[in-house]
């Protein structure tokens, strides 16, 4: 969301522009005191709590990154950059960032890619169509990781569902989230279902937008379904296909819950990922310094993909 | 921005402004059974496809999406001899209220609805108020480092979560408020997305409104009370049932900020819960289906502010 909202700035708030000031006396520079304390007083409670809890800790993160830093230890010696050079060598990692990127790279796709076949198969205005959008939204509003124990259920071997559907039509059955083949796509399926709807109402908010006459011209100049779609709606939704994949982007790069819940991570670091990896660095190893190294890294990867993905989708071009 | 306006409000011409067409022959063999021939949604592969086909992908695809809430809800009402019968169905054989009862001794499951409930409602309330302070002195009022506080505002917005995690949880430790309410609340008690989105739509609202007030000797207190906020409304609430849904819904932050089990919401209680040994799962999910119930119920009556928020921050 970030780059996308910056980049739509906007004007600058409107307002009278600040008429010509005349020779500041004492009284008026004292009016003007009062009219601009007012305005501090309102921005007072979240620039506090901004300035404490968001831009102190994104700061403190980076020190730390620095120290050798354990939460209850007395002193934290500076270490410069070993953590990071630390991180090279850890496999453990390598492994989680493999599985991350793995996750992002199916993921991100499968909700973009379903989302606007949904948003396009269901854009109109029927009851029936109305009721569909309901449903695939759904899952937005339910808990990742609720819903998680719900799936780990579903996917057990024993009594789970899903299995006894297999067996009912003879397949073998699976256990899905402690097979080391398995368990990563069980976990993105999981991912896919619970997005989906989320990219869909992206889209159908965007196909709205979409001029009918250019559409007309095109059917008129022989241009088919395909080729209307293909050359006229997707290059107007670019700027929604792009919000939709940086925000798929970014919650895929930060998955936690559903491989806490379902996988722990597991079987032997299959599912891992960057911020599971994170949570235990700092929450079971007690390895601040590393685990707040790590979350750096995170941060510029994500930074990366989305300059990447402003510059794959040209958006600052063409309007 | 038009945060207000739901997907479904906004008037589709397709189908309905075909009659303001005249079709040229030429072009008659485009228009095939009943579809409207400018119809936006009838481009793409998907229309291609047979009648047929495209319901019964959407049913296949609907009946994915639906099947695990259904079974949440079937599981809840056996007994646990359902839950390892053999075949497994959906439905239960001889429905029971007994999970539902035995969620609150198995648990401490009132604890946890009534954290979730301080937790999530404590964030919304204090933050769209305190984010609506912060985006009316950014979108109304005149002050030296306003540009800088706005941009400072958007600079946040980039960092992740997670990069504050660590450090988050050292300053709560220290000033002792790990395993509180204010400990999970102050920390979220605003935001510099709730703070954008609020002012990009207060600057949609015409100044005139604030100017006529002014001259009738209006205070800023006033302006922002009677006219910013009512004027706002739908952009309020949008946010609010955002910051709702996502802390209600909300895990690795309790995970992180309590370690007592008396102080965490649903989804890390009932985590916590799964986890052990002997696992009961109709109990298990009648929680699940009561932590569901609330997002439910609101998604149901407000539909448009739950897809309003992302609709439009995507609209640009």
């Amino acid at each position: 969301m970030v780059p996308v909202s910056a980049t739509g700035l906007g004007p600058a708030p409107r307002g009278r522009a600040r008429p010509r000031q005349p020779a500041p006396t004492r009284q008026a520079g004292l009016r003007q005191l009062a009219r601009d304390s007012r305005a501090y007083i309102f921005l007072l409670p979240s620039a506090v709590i901004l300035i404490v809890f968001v831009a102190y800790p994104i700061v403190q993160s980076f020190w730390m990154s620095l120290h050798t830093w354990s939460f209850f230890a007395s002193s934290h010696p500076f270490v410069g950059l070993q953590n990071y050079q630390t991180m090279v060598h850890d496999s453990r990692f390598w492994n989680a960032l493999e599985n991350t990127a793995l996750y992002t790279g199916v993921e991100v796709p499968l909700q973009v890619g379903l989302g606007l076949a949904l948003a396009v198969a269901l854009q109109r205005n029927t009851l029936v169509n109305k009721f569909l959008r309901s449903v695939f939204f759904f899952p937005v509003i339910s808990s990742l990781a609720t819903m998680g124990i719900v799936w780990k259920f579903l996917l057990d071997p024993q009594i789970g569902a899903i299995n006894a559907a297999l067996t009912s039509v003879g397949l073998p059955t699976v256990d899905f989230l402690q097979s080391t083949t398995w368990a990563l796509p069980a976990v993105m399926f999981v991912g896919v279902w619970k997005s989906v709807g989320f990219s869909m109402v992206i889209f159908l908010a965007a196909l709205q937008d979409v001029p009918e006459p250019l559409l007309e011209a095109a059917a008129l100049d022989g241009a088919g379904r395909w080729l209307r779609f293909w050359r006229i709606v997707l290059p107007l939704l670019r700027h929604s296909l792009l919000f939709a994949s940086i925000m798929a982007t970014i919650a895929s790069m930060q998955l936690f819950d559903s491989v806490y819940v379902m996988t722990s991570g597991g079987p032997i670091f299959h599912t891992e990922t960057l911020v599971t990896y994170i949570y235990d660095a700092g929450f079971q190893y007690f390895q601040a310094g590393y685990a707040a190294a790590m979350s750096w890294v995170l941060f510029m990867l994500i930074l990366v993909l989305s300059m990447l993905q402003l510059r794959l989708f040209r958006y600052s071009e063409v309007d | 921005m038009i945060i207000g306006k739901s997907v479904d409000g906004r008037r589709q011409g397709a189908g309905r402004s075909t009659g303001r067409y005249t079709v040229p022959k030429a072009s008659r063999r485009f228009a095939r059974s009943n579809t409207p021939l400018y119809d936006r949604g009838a481009a793409g592969w998907w229309w291609a496809l047979s009648g047929g086909t495209r319901w019964a992908l959407l049913l296949l695809g609907a009946t994915i999406t639906v099947l695990p809430f259904l079974w949440m809800l079937g599981t809840s009402f056996k007994p646990e001899s359902d839950v390892f019968g053999y075949p497994l169905r959906l439905q239960p054989s001889h429905p029971t209220l007994d999970n539902y009862q035995s969620i609150w001794q198995d648990l401490p499951f009132l604890r946890l609805v009534i954290n979730s409930v301080v937790f999530a409602g404590g964030v919304t309330i204090v933050s769209v108020f305190f984010d609506s302070l912060a985006a009316f002195a950014l979108a109304r009022l005149r002050f030296p480092g306003r540009r800088i506080a706005f941009y400072l505002v958007l600079a946040t917005l980039m960092v992740p979560f997670q990069v504050t995690l660590i450090p988050l949880f050292q300053l709560v430790f220290q000033i002792g408020w790990l395993n509180t309410y204010q400990g999970l609340i102050v920390p979220r008690a605003t935001s510099a997305f709730g703070i954008f989105l609020l002012r990009q739509f207060f600057v949609t609202i015409p100044v005139e409104l604030d100017e006529a007030a002014k001259v009738d000797g209006a205070s800023t207190l006033y302006v922002y009370a009677r006219i910013i906020l009512p004027q706002a409304r739908p952009a309020l609430a949008s946010l609010g049932v955002f910051y709702f849904m996502n802390n209600w819904n909300d895990f690795l932050w309790p995970l992180v900020m309590t370690s007592d089990t008396d102080m965490r919401n649903l989804p890390a209680g009932l985590t916590l819960f799964a986890g052990q040994y002997v696992v009961e799962h109709g109990v298990l999910m009648a929680g699940a289906v009561i932590s569901l119930l609330p997002l439910a119920v609101a998604f149901a009556l407000a539909q448009r502010y739950f897809v309003s928020g992302i609709a439009t921050t995507g609209m640009k």
